[in-house]
């Protein structure tokens, strides 16, 4: 095994007397799809805000390429490579589609100047298909075309680690089949990918390796296929009382 | 926002009329030309923080009447008159990147009433501390013994000089990585961080800007009126004046701010010398009609006449 490029050790997270984060551990490789799943308030976005530095993690490391960046500020994450996309899309609303994904490249993505910034946003359109959008108004868009945004937006920023956070929420179901499309093109790149995800469908068709959050505990980290068979897994998602008679069928 | 040439073409129209004025026109003409430079210098400067980065400040009066002391308390130790301006430019300017590390951390309203607040503690920390700044009493500068045209025309000049390099500092700062960062930041502040945007520093750079060219045009002011004191140089009318002006013309333009403050200023005089007892109250209702109906300000007319004449076209 290599080098992990992310690893957490012992991460907690708490505010005031509610524990969001108790104790997490886990690591990324490179290039690796990650599905990170867990029920509603399981703290799977307090996550990502801890790694990419909105919040600093009460205990525990945050190791990136082997340096410690727990106490990183936002713009140092998105520096150093670790961009996200938020659940709630975050545009600048009155900027058009274009300078929104230059601004990701000028800061983020180390252009050399505005010029060579817009030239980078150009080719980041083109991948995710909204090059015809790319002169309106950002606020403009509709809800599919808005999440292409982000992602436009954070692979401007010539991610390494890149977090989407439900970037699958709210879209119909070819919307969903075009973002996976999407998805799995950014991961044949060589981007590190954790999909942080509801929908177990778009998780198992992404990724081998699937991380579990409960009550902000890491409750099961392995593939896909066994986690999905996991007791604790089905549980966590559908409840004592169900599991125990999925488990009766099964052995019944 | 960018400025399309008829707001070039006015801005040139603008700056040429005043300077030409000691050619044609009387002292008050000229004096009133010299003060429409002068706050065409401050809305200018106060459209890097409240126009382009959207962080309404009022602390326009603070930088203002500090650079007016700074730079009386220089020349009274015998300080040249144009290092004295200098010297205030730049302790000022270090002064306002100091503060607004600290108060930059507000934002909204809040961070609008922190602003507000430096301008009556700089009045207060001025008017006690007697032994520096004379207290209530003011401070009398050496005097320029010129003819009363030649000084008008002098200052003129001066304030025109702080407005081309206000107008400089934004045409650059507006291309620049730093206006791009700002404006992300004016839009959404969160996502601005997000993209690699260190919004503190960002923050810090436009209050700094803000602050500059009033500083220098606060000493020389001071240096032109001769004498000042705590209330005439730390107005809070001037503070709320400066933003209305830059709205006015069209705030995070170019030009803008300054058609703002010339707009304002004539607006001030004309109701000023045909209606002694109404004046305030005028000004107060056009204000207010100006926000309401036209809240891009008057740049927005020629876009929007742009636009009309353009239908059709490339959307």
């Amino acid at each position: 095994m290599t080098e992990p490029i992310l690893r957490l050790e012992g991460v907690s997270k708490t505010f005031g007397g509610l524990k969001a984060l108790t104790d997490v551990s886990f690591a990324l490789q490179p290039g690796e799809v990650v599905g990170l799943i867990g029920p509603n308030g399981a703290g799977k976005t307090t996550l990502v805000n801890v790694v990419t530095g909105n919040l600093r993690p009460s205990w525990g490391r945050i190791l990136f390429e082997g340096k410690d960046v727990a106490a990183q500020k936002p713009h140092e994450a998105a520096r150093r490579g670790l961009a996200r996309t938020f659940q709630i899309v975050q545009p600048f609303p009155q900027m058009t589609v274009l300078e929104n994904v230059t601004a990701g490249a000028l800061f983020g993505g180390g252009a050399a100047s505005v010029a060579d910034a817009r030239d980078m946003a150009r080719r980041s359109l083109d991948f995710v298909g909204l090059a015809p959008l790319a002169d309106r108004p950002a606020a403009q868009l509709a809800l599919a075309a808005r999440k292409r945004l982000e992602l436009a937006k954070s692979l401007a920023m010539n991610p390494k680690v890149l977090m989407l956070d439900e970037v699958n929420a709210g879209l119909n179901s070819s919307e969903i089949d075009g973002a996976l499309a999407l998805i799995r093109r950014i991961a044949e790149r060589g981007v590190t990918v954790l999909i942080i995800e509801h929908l177990m469908k778009v998780v198992l068709s992404l990724s081998k390796r699937l991380l579990v959050l409960h009550h902000g505990r890491m409750i099961a980290d392995g593939p896909a296929r066994e986690i999905v068979a996991d007791e604790r897994v089905i549980e966590a998602y559908l409840g004592q009382k169900y599991a125990a008679k999925l488990k009766e069928l099964h052995h019944g | 926002m960018k400025s399309g040439p008829l707001a070039y073409a006015l801005l040139a129209a603008g700056i040429l009329v005043l300077a030409t004025t000691p050619l044609y026109a009387d002292n008050y003409v000229v004096r009133t030309a010299a003060i429409v430079a002068m706050y065409g210098a401050l809305a200018t400067s106060w459209n890097f923080i409240g126009g382009f980065t959207g962080y309404p400040s009022f602390s326009t009066a603070a930088f203002f009447g500090l650079g007016c002391y700074v730079g009386a308390i220089c020349q009274r130790a015998g300080v040249p008159m144009m290092l004295a301006w200098l010297i205030a430019t730049l302790m000022v300017g270090a002064f306002a990147a100091l503060l607004g590390a600290i108060i930059l951390r507000l934002r909204g309203h809040y961070f609008a009433i922190g602003s507000i607040a430096v301008v009556e503690v700089c009045r207060l920390v001025v008017s006690s501390w007697s032994s520096l700044t004379g207290g209530g009493d003011g401070l009398n500068l050496p005097l320029l013994h010129w003819a009363p045209e030649e000084l008008m025309r002098f200052f003129l000049f001066v304030m025109l000089g702080i407005l081309m390099l206000s107008l400089i500092a934004t045409f650059l700062v507006d291309r620049a990585r730093l206006g791009f960062g700002l404006r992300c930041i004016h839009q959404n502040e969160d996502a601005a961080a997000m993209v690699g945007i260190d919004t503190t520093r960002y923050k810090v750079a436009a209050y700094t800007l803000s602050a500059v060219f009033c500083a220098a045009a606060g000493a020389a002011y001071a240096s032109w009126t001769g004498y000042i004191d705590p209330t005439e140089s730390f107005q809070i009318l001037m503070t709320v004046k400066v933003p209305v002006m830059a709205m006015l013309g069209g705030a995070g333009t170019l030009a803008g701010p300054f058609l703002g403050a010339a707009a304002f200023v004539l607006l001030e005089e004309l109701f000023w010398a045909n209606f002694l007892d109404w004046n305030r109250a005028i000004l107060g209702v056009v204000i207010v009609l100006l926000v309401f109906f036209l809240p891009g300000g008057l740049l927005s007319l020629a876009r929007k006449a742009k636009s009309k004449a353009g239908s059709g076209g490339a959307a």
